[in-house]
């Protein structure tokens, strides 16, 4: 599969390699350069640096780039102008973090160059709240849930977030995972990890769609094998 | 008579002496609002145009400003990089291959440079950047009559009021931005090196 790639774009290039470490982490098979700090080592953004790591990161399904601040933006859109093919790449306005992450485990997802530009553009702001129950007019889909409790101690953290999304993403389902009052996208994994939950702790699966209680089973699996910490 | 490729070369390493005779100004100013490095990074970006002119001869005006720009694209790390970059682009496009330029074509090579910065930076009008000298240089020379030094002259001169006219005002746009109030009562780095190089640009038309 090709998948697209990322470039982090930074002043400083300890915190261009970080947040690729992180983001590699989560999404072993997709391509996140660094392009941080000048060409002597300084504070500041090169903008022969991001070309290369544009050239670097391209797979042939295009390439997302994110900055930390404002310059390194200027710099990321230059960098992308001056491409033989402009529309190969997009420059995401996304906290340089969080959007990295979102966007490699997109990528790792299969997702293509519009999904994974969109899935770092909505790691913005907190997840939502669980929806209310309903009162509107429509039947809601039939939805099968299930209580699973986690036994791995770091419990929906990092990796077993990036697993479970990566896992639940290739899956036709609409998968939630309740804990207390919250609720997150399976998919997302910085809404998983923003639920909080531990080793110890339980959570609830729902699922609607075709694949629902594939998409059940896949979770108490991925549960049960301790999300292969 | 017009500027040729030669006459622009010429104003721009007097403009590269007249950045770095003010590098410690500059660095001054921005470490005041910003992170102190625009003394330091527009020096070294004009110190390595002249060591581009100094390899390769450019045929035209518009290839003398296309060297400044790529030259200060690869070699500013700061925001005036791509600012300056951009402008000197889109001047340089403006010219296309003529191979002399007279007060028309200069205005409207200002013109696209104050459209490029804006494009690129996104600022307006007394966001307390360099647009609050570059603004009002670009339709001070759209009025101006005369040679191109007096419409260059024109432009400097609003410049420079245009960058004293920063000072009172409240960054809302680059670093000084985080300052917020904190920036008022300081004269924007950016809008000073803009007079300082329209200033030089307008001398060097002058005396030649």
């Amino acid at each position: 599969m090709t998948r697209v790639g990322l470039v982090v774009i930074s002043h400083s290039a300890g915190l261009a390699a970080g947040v690729v470490e992180v983001a590699r982490q989560m999404a072993p098979d997709v391509a996140v350069v660094a392009a941080g700090g000048t060409a002597d080592g300084g504070v500041g953004t090169d903008f022969d640096a991001v070309g290369a790591a544009v050239e670097q990161a391209s797979g042939g399904a295009g390439v997302v780039l994110l900055y930390d601040l404002g310059s390194a933006r200027m710099v990321a859109e230059l960098a992308v102008e001056a491409l033989p093919e402009p529309d190969s790449a997009v420059v995401v306005d996304a906290p340089l973090v969080e959007g990295t992450v979102a966007a490699a485990v997109a990528a790792q997802g299969g997702a293509d160059l519009a999904g994974v530009a969109a899935a770092a553009r909505s790691s913005a702001g907190s997840p939502e709240p669980a929806a209310p129950a309903s009162g509107t007019a429509g039947e809601p889909p039939p939805e099968s849930r299930v209580r699973v409790r986690l036994t791995n101690e770091i419990g929906l953290h990092a990796r077993p977030a990036a697993l479970t999304a990566r896992t639940l993403s290739g899956l036709d389902a609409d998968v939630t995972v309740h804990f207390g009052d919250k609720a997150a996208d399976g998919t997302s994994v910085l809404a998983l990890m923003a639920l909080g939950a531990r080793g110890g702790d339980e959570v609830t699966v729902s699922a609607t769609g075709p694949m629902a209680e594939e998409a059940l089973r896949a979770f108490q699996d991925l549960a049960a094998r301790g999300f292969d910490e | 008579m017009g500027c040729s490729a030669s006459d622009v070369a010429a104003a721009v390493r007097a403009a590269a002496t007249v950045v770095a005779a003010n590098r410690d100004e500059l660095v001054r100013l921005d470490r005041a609002i910003g992170d102190g490095d625009h003394g330091e990074n527009l020096n070294r970006g004009f110190a390595a145009v002249l060591a581009s002119l100094d390899q390769s001869t450019p045929d035209t005006p518009a290839a003398v400003l296309k060297l400044v720009a790529t030259t200060l694209i690869s070699k500013v790390g700061g925001a005036a990089g791509p600012l300056y970059g951009t402008a000197f682009l889109r001047a340089s496009t403006s010219l296309g291959s003529a191979a002399s330029v007279g007060p028309g074509e200069v205005v409207a090579a200002l013109e696209a440079a104050l459209g490029g910065v804006v494009a690129r930076g996104k600022a307006s009008p007394e966001d307390k950047t360099m647009v609050d000298a570059l603004d009002p240089a670009v339709r001070a020379a759209a009025t101006a009559s005369g040679s191109v030094a007096e419409v260059l002259g024109a432009a400097a001169a609003a410049a420079e009021r245009g960058a004293e006219a920063t000072v009172p005002l409240v960054a809302r746009k680059g670093r000084a931005s985080y300052l917020g109030e904190r920036s008022v009562g300081h004269l924007d780095p950016g809008a000073r090196s803009t007079a300082l190089l329209l200033r030089s640009f307008a001398d060097s038309a002058a005396g030649s």
